[in-house]
């Protein structure tokens, strides 16, 4: 291969169609047979790709630059308007930019918490202790609890809320609230409160976060299984304390996989079912007026919200993996 | 440690002892451990019951009757034991038919599903061909495009199916295939699924672990490229690929997704549980021959049993297969 790599790019082009055209030179080699293989076994992709991905997604961007009208008798037409529905989605609808202002937020604070939260479990998981067994099992079973349907069903529940709310009047009340007792403490002693409240936001959500960190341990696990222990007993020899080889070792080992953790946290978040900004798609989409055409217009802001997320984070990732290298 | 080393100190000499002779080391060093074991377990318990709890309550407050919920001295043990709530709640979500469409539907799509996925990533893992760069790039991007943003588009697709203009050509008008389940299985089959761009990177990875001498020795002996896949390469996969099987099939019994956009022509329990309050008060209606608002509290109480009979089929398929979820997915991932 490392010689075909000094070859201009139209000769191996040429190559390569010419390894998918029987009767050519290149046709008969094994690189050709192989070639013709590999692509046998990814056709189906290939073919899902195109016509469920590609399709719909060019289809999906045509709508969200049209008015798309049903007819009666079923089919629908679509009128150019203007960049109409991206101006209502981000302008003129009183809810999808507050909301995915606030998804956003809640986004960037959870992501940062999960990892550090997986990768704490994760540590604490990988040493041996009794009763370690159990404990893996049930810090898993979220990747069940947490999927599709179950989270939110029940926060969609009004008494639900309303019991939240009052149960958290009541502690404030009377001082139960450790967490919010605490913050008031703080403020008072006159520590900076902007960043505490971001602390705090994250305590209280500690269950939501828990749940959501179940494929994050698993990855992060698998990452620290796989150092081997002779790097410990090295450091341990030459005087390193626990403490250090954590950070000397542990953390630099595992770091790469800090960026597939995070997209992985940033796309479950984004696709999640009790997230108001789906919500809101969907009830634009199904709901009276059949809104197609704004639907679309929504979601492509999303993902392009969600895109960005995701390479603000690759590209601080990346650097910081770097400087432990 | 040396031999002479252990008889220095003495197994048999008080731990006040050896703390002397090490200068008070050894205590610090012990209570560092103790401390560190017990601040371990306090944490470990904690999140352990936090993760747990909330079905705990579920299944104790399943059994209370009505009266129970509004007592306020009752918290956690039922006064009046009873097992009526849960007949209600398999009136709502249409039990036994929903749950088996569900099984049934579920084990179809994961099949479907891993049996492509592992075809595709064997393609990745092994065979060179050209653009491979590009379209394993298109697979990274099937894992981050939220399906939301084609649901719409394809909504209308499967609305208004043609191949071409082909079946307009022969019928005079486009099919509608929403109500059928066709349109999913050819997603599944062809790895645009329910998170099936994950299910190729896993299974990638694990074959790309698989040294190539394996196959190499195959070839040698004359054994076909299919023959090797199916006699050499599945064998060894086949932890990998149990625990994406599982993983498909948990993820699809829960979907509310794509049951909603593509099966909606089946009753299925996930999408009855979701939509299990807006029955509610007309069950309630009908039973008395007067319309009736559910309180609150009762909703919530039938909305956790329907979530409790959603998880207990999982919890225990998880029980049984916990080491092929976790242990094989650990392995698949080392590699990065």
């Amino acid at each position: 291969m490392s010689g075909k790599s000094r070859k201009s790019i139209f000769a191996s082009i040429a190559e390569a169609v010419q390894m998918y055209i029987p009767g050519t030179k290149v046709y008969h080699t094994m690189p050709a047979r192989r070639a013709r293989i590999g692509t046998l076994f990814i056709l189906p992709f290939i073919i899902g790709f195109i016509f469920f991905m590609v399709q719909p997604l060019i289809f999906s961007f045509q709508m969200s630059l049209h008015e798309v009208k049903l007819r009666a008798g079923g089919g629908f037409e679509m009128v150019w308007n203007n960049y109409h529905n991206y101006n209502y989605a981000l302008f003129r609808d009183p809810d999808f930019n507050q909301d995915l202002l606030t998804e956003s937020g809640r986004m960037v604070v959870n992501t940062i918490a999960t990892l550090v939260m997986s990768f704490v479990i994760a540590v604490i998981l990988n040493q041996k202790f009794k009763g370690r067994i159990i404990c893996r099992v049930i810090f898993f079973l979220p990747v069940i609890l947490s999927s599709g349907v179950l989270p939110g069903i029940e926060s969609s529940n009004e008494f639900y809320n309303m019991m939240g709310d009052i149960a958290n009047n009541v502690q404030n009340s009377s001082g139960v609230n450790i967490s919010a007792s605490l913050q008031q403490l703080l403020q008072v002693s006159g520590v900076g409160s902007g960043v505490f409240d971001v602390i705090f936001q994250m305590i209280d959500a500690i269950y939501d976060i828990v749940m959501a960190s179940g494929i994050q341990i698993i990855i992060f696990l698998s990452g620290l299984q796989s150092i081997s222990p002779s790097l410990y007993e090295a450091a341990d020899v030459e005087g390193c304390s626990a403490w250090e080889s954590f950070w000397k070792i542990t953390f630099p080992m595992v770091s790469p996989l800090l960026l597939v953790n995070c997209i992985y946290t940033i796309i479950d978040f984004f696709m999640k079912n009790d997230n108001s900004v789906v919500e809101l798609i969907n009830s634009t989409m199904y709901g009276v007026q059949l809104n197609f055409g704004v639907a679309s217009a929504m979601s492509w802001i999303y993902f392009g919200v969600a895109l960005l997320f995701i390479a603000i984070s690759t590209f601080i990732i990346t650097r910081v993996v770097k400087s432990y290298e | 440690m040396s031999k002479d080393n252990t008889v220095f100190i003495g197994k048999n000499k008080s731990f006040w002892e050896r703390n002397r002779r090490s200068e008070g080391y050894l205590l610090k060093r012990r209570s560092g451990q103790i401390a560190l074991s017990v601040i371990r377990a306090l944490l470990m318990f904690g999140l352990c019951f936090m993760i747990i709890q909330p079905m705990l309550t579920r299944l104790s407050m399943s059994f209370m009757e009505e009266r129970d919920l509004y007592d306020s001295t009752i918290i956690l043990l039922p006064r009046h034991v009873t097992l009526d709530n849960y007949r209600i709640v398999a009136d709502l979500t249409s039990f036994p038919t929903s749950m088996l469409n569900t099984l049934w539907i579920s084990l179809l799509i994961s099949a479907c599903q891993v049996v492509a996925a592992t075809l595709v990533a064997y393609g990745f893992a092994r065979f060179d061909f050209p653009l491979k760069k590009f379209w394993f790039g298109c697979v990274v991007a099937l894992i981050i495009i939220p399906p939301q943003t084609i649901q719409t588009s394809l909504y209308m697709t499967f609305a208004n199916f043609d191949i071409l203009g082909l079946i307009t050509l022969i019928k005079g008008s486009t099919i509608n295939l929403r109500s059928s389940i066709l349109p999913y299985v050819l997603m599944s089959l062809t790895c645009v699924g329910l998170k099936n761009g994950l299910f190729i990177y896993m299974l990638r990875q694990y074959f790309r672990s698989v040294p190539e001498s394996l196959e190499e020795a195959a070839y040698v002996d004359g054994c076909s490229t299919m023959h090797t896949f199916v006699k050499i390469m599945l064998p060894d996969a086949m932890p990998t690929i149990a625990s994406c099987f599982l993983f498909s099939f948990v993820w699809q019994w829960t979907d509310l997704f794509y049951s909603r956009n593509f099966l909606s022509g089946y009753t299925l329990y996930s999408v009855q549980l979701s939509t299990i309050v807006s029955r509610m008060s007309r069950y309630f209606s009908d039973n008395a021959n007067q319309s009736i608002v559910v309180p609150n509290g009762r909703q919530l109480q039938l909305i956790s049993i329907g979530v409790l009979i959603c998880c207990i089929p999982l919890i225990i398929l998880y029980c049984f297969t916990q080491r092929t979820f976790v242990e094989s997915l650990a392995m698949t991932g080392s590699k990065e």
